[in-house]
């Protein structure tokens, strides 16, 4: 076989194309860019579902009702389908979380990035990492049954849901995520930048805050926008520790259900499909979707105007 | 420790002196027992080929060795009039590098204005006034010949500026801070032949002002710039002198290769 | 002028510094106990709490109304069958996706729209995706709450994860080996498939690994498909007596997975059930924590070999 193969080889006869070629380069090509594609149709799909579904719940309540009714009852009798007290548990959630998460994660970005030495480097990252990857509903858990009653002692009139409690939480959780993006972001910096500041006789620290930061703005931007992001599509630590009762308030002390809180309880009951009570999931939806929409968009155009130039 | 330089009204004659400077990484001994002077207000030149030490020697002067660990100094680098040797565990680098400046070989300016580029090494000091700020800002963009073309868009960012013009901004903002040296390393060398002249003018004009230490592999340029060359290889300084005599009749027979073309 | 290099001047203003620079590393390591500490408390609680119950029976018993009776079986089947749907269709997809942008897609606004796609579907929140599934797979596909419908859903969710850990494998090997090849006339699939895919095998694995640890730990999606959270039996098993030995039955099969009933059990007011709960979260962190460090290591495997 081998040795006639061989002797074929010797007088390959014209160049041309071989056409069987050509077709299977084809035909694998045409499958890779089905796959690539993909992630467009489950984008468009995404998409459809929700606004499918909540074009049959604004069918049945108005936008104007959605938007400015206080409260958000809809599967009691006397049903109101207010969302302001779910966002208002989610901003108010995701607030303490980034409170905790954003100084905290840029800290340690900092000083992993220009500080640390590179034993503390190679042992820090890789826990933060792991940290990064615990089960969010083991922070759940670690919320409800260890930080509630620690706060507790410090605040004694805390109830056993909070949002502080949930929040505080999700801030450590989405620590990891803030400050292994921004390191990335700061240690992509070139050497000669910084080597500039230091030949002007700038500190680390100076040179961290004035040269480094500016020069990975955009992709500490990205960051930060990943971590709001994060906070606001967290779904267990909430739904555990934060409780499931829609209540408007801007009271972090106060219990209150978030947008995907309030998606977990109707997911745990029994609704039938299509019952309007099946529809508010997908309008809740929605409304999550826009706003880590609008914080996407945002981020994309921070990255564009300010696009590293180094 | 260092003193201060403004007591002695008396000239000096060497700004600064090498002794016995061996430099390590890790275990590489990349610098060998280097021996020579700085004049002071004077040009000196640092040849020879790539890998021969030439940039770390530079890098010894405003110890940005220290940055990165592994990294070991032996011997003195004394600096005049203060006569201190500033490679001393007691001198604190921050105040090594705010006396002696350094321009790179790629421009590198801040991801800043222009105006705030050349602020710089003034806003590490603390420098507040805006008066200060803005009369050393002009001073210096003006020195670095630089302000005709920028005075318009001081608060534009740098990087909008030609390559070029950038250098000459790196060049500024050494200069802001009247530094007693200013150490180059191989600042033509990401240029074009343009950019590169008038960079060589703009540095043959600060030797008024400023001693001048510069590294460069372009053996021209050397010629044409400076007054003292000092040739080095494999770490050793084979041979220091008056650039003329280094140029025309150089005593050693390795420079003589080298100058001629027919090193390697 | 004022003088600003008077060194006195300049002294104090160093020192003012560099306390600045030592307050600021204290507070760095401050912050990075913080992080360490948490963790700490959490794992401490979780094996104070949970160790007692972590006996053999634990894993070999089904969800009961008396919590010392309870156990984990139908939680890690289901789990192991879960992640073997989401491995099977989200790696080859993710794969193929990942080469098509790195090594086929030619630069226009198309490409640039699926790469922006890609990174925004990966800032998607978890729980969106699991509306999607509710709707697309377990009515309009009429999977039902199964198996196969909880698979999908979480491969959808880590298909960025994959196709992103792809393109970075890809694109760190040198365009040398690439020309090397096509220079031997090897076509462009011959070129990735021989060369460019064993190159960044590893690589790939990383990032698989890691997607399918975050898998593992979902809760959300799977809640939301309406995944049942008392299940006292297993789905049939995929071998078969009879011939063809292979049994597909238990792809809609409903099932419950390892977070889902530690999520049940936390929700119980009674105290013997968060117990379980917390040896429940044992087993998950574990779990999670072993996978997140394969990944680790063999990244760090990788830079140590492979120097191009």
């Amino acid at each position: 076989m081998a040795a006639q193969s061989h002797k074929k080889n010797n007088h390959p006869g014209k160049l041309g194309f071989s056409f069987r070629r050509r077709l299977h380069e084809r035909v694998i090509e045409s499958l890779l860019f089905m796959a690539a594609l993909l992630s467009v149709a489950i984008m468009l799909a995404i998409i459809t579902m929700l606004v499918k579904e909540s074009y049959v719940f604004f069918q049945h309540v108005s936008l104007w009702e959605f938007l400015t009714d206080t409260q958000w009852t809809p599967l009691f009798d006397d049903a109101h389908y207010g969302i302001m007290p779910l966002v208002a548990g989610t901003v108010v959630s995701s607030m303490v979380a980034l409170l905790v998460a954003l100084p905290l994660g840029t800290i340690i970005a900092i000083y992993l990035s220009e500080f640390a030495p590179f034993a503390v480097r190679e042992i820090a990252k890789p826990f933060l990492e792991m940290l990064g990857g615990v089960p969010t509903v083991v922070y759940g858990y670690f919320a409800l049954l260890f930080v509630t009653p620690l706060l507790q002692i410090i605040f004694p009139e805390l109830p056993g849901f909070s949002l502080l409690s949930a929040g505080l939480v999700m801030g450590i959780m989405i620590i990891p995520y803030v400050s292994s993006m921004t390191e990335d972001a700061m240690r992509a910096v070139p050497m000669h930048l910084r080597e500039g500041s230091y030949a002007m006789g700038a500190t680390r620290f100076q040179t961290a805050i004035r040269v480094v930061m500016p020069a990975a703005f955009s992709g500490i931007a990205a960051a930060y926008i990943l971590g709001i992001s994060r906070a606001v599509g967290e779904t267990m630590v909430v739904a555990i520790a934060a409780g499931m009762q829609p209540n408007l308030t801007l009271n972090p002390m106060e219990p209150a259900a978030t947008i995907t809180a309030y998606i977990v309880q109707v997911s745990l009951g029994d609704l039938p499909h299509g019952s309007i009570g099946y529809q508010t999931i997908f309008a809740a939806g929605l409304t999550l979707l826009l706003i880590t929409l609008v914080f996407n968009i945002i981020g994309h155009m921070l990255r564009k105007r300010y696009r590293e130039i180094y | 420790m260092l003193t201060n330089a403004e007591q002695s009204a008396e000239p000096i004659k060497y700004k600064s002196e090498v002794k016995g400077l061996s430099f390590y990484y890790d275990a590489f001994n990349a610098l060998k027992n280097i021996n020579m002077v700085l004049h002071d207000k004077k040009i000196t030149a640092l040849i020879g080929p790539s890998g021969c030490g030439k940039s770390t020697f530079l890098r010894c002067f405003n110890r940005m060795h220290d940055l990165y660990p592994g990294n070991r100094y032996e011997g003195q680098i004394m600096l005049y009039p203060d006569d201190v040797n500033i490679l001393s565990p007691d001198v604190d680098p921050i105040e090594v590098r705010m006396r002696i400046s350094m321009v790179f070989q790629k421009p590198n300016p801040f991801p800043k204005s222009i105006y705030e580029n050349v602020a710089y090494g003034l806003r590490v000091r603390g420098v507040k006034q805006r008066a200060i700020l803005d009369e050393r800002v002009e001073t210096a963009l003006r020195n670095a010949a630089l302000w005709d073309e920028v005075k318009d868009r001081l608060h534009e960012l740098a990087f909008n500026l030609s390559g070029g013009q950038q250098q000459r901004l790196c060049i500024a903002r050494a200069l802001a801070t009247d530094p007693e040296i200013l150490l180059f390393d191989e600042p033509t060398s990401a240029l074009d032949p343009i950019a590169t002249a008038s960079i060589e003018e703009l540095i043959a004009d600060l030797k008024s002002k400023v001693t001048i230490l510069i590294v460069t592999h372009n053996m021209q340029q050397a010629a044409r710039v400076s007054d003292y060359t000092a040739y080095m290889y494999l770490g050793e300084l084979i041979e220091f002198d008056v650039t003329d005599t280094i140029f025309i009749k150089p005593k050693n027979k390795q420079t003589e290769d080298y100058i001629t073309g027919r090193f390697g | 002028m004022k003088d600003i290099n008077n060194l006195d001047e300049i002294r104090k203003i160093i020192g003012r510094h560099k306390r600045w620079d030592l307050m600021f590393m204290i507070a760095g390591i401050i912050a990075l106990m913080i992080a360490v500490l948490t963790f700490i408390a959490l794992f401490a609680q979780m094996v104070i709490d949970g160790m007692p119950r972590l006996t053999w029976s634990f894993f070999t018993s089904f969800p009961s109304r008396h919590p010392e009776m309870a156990g984990i079986l139908s939680a890690w089947v289901g789990t192991t069958l879960v992640m073997l749907v989401t491995a099977a269709s989200a790696v080859p997809l993710g794969i193929a996706s990942g080469v098509y942008l790195e090594e086929y897609a030619p630069k226009n606004w198309f490409t640039e729209i699926i790469e922006i796609n890609v990174t925004n579907l990966a800032g998607v929140p978890s729980i969106i995706y699991g509306l999607l599934a509710l709707g697309l797979f377990v009515y309009q596909l009429s999977l039902g709450q199964s198996i196969l419908a909880a698979g999908l859903a979480l491969a959808l969710l880590i298909l960025p994860v994959v196709i992103v850990a792809t393109r970075e494998a890809i694109r760190s090997i040198p365009v040398t080996i690439r020309e090397g090849a096509y220079a031997l006339g090897a076509t462009k699939w011959q070129t990735v498939s021989d060369h460019l895919l064993p190159y960044s095998a590893a690589g790939i694995l990383t990032g698989v690994i890691i997607g399918l640890a975050r898998a593992i730990g979902e809760t959300a999606p799977i809640i939301t498909i309406g995944a049942l959270t008392f299940i006292a039996f297993l789905p049939p098993s995929p071998v078969a007596e009879e011939f063809p030995y292979v049994s597909f039955e238990w792809l809609s099969a409903p099932f419950t997975v390892m977070p889902i009933q530690m999520f049940n059990w936390v929700s119980r007011p009674e105290e013997a059930f968060q117990l379980n709960a917390a040896a429940a979260g044992l087993v998950l962190v574990v779990m999670t924590l072993a996978m997140n460090g394969l990944a680790i290591y063999l990244r760090y495997r990788m830079r140590k070999n492979i120097k191009w």
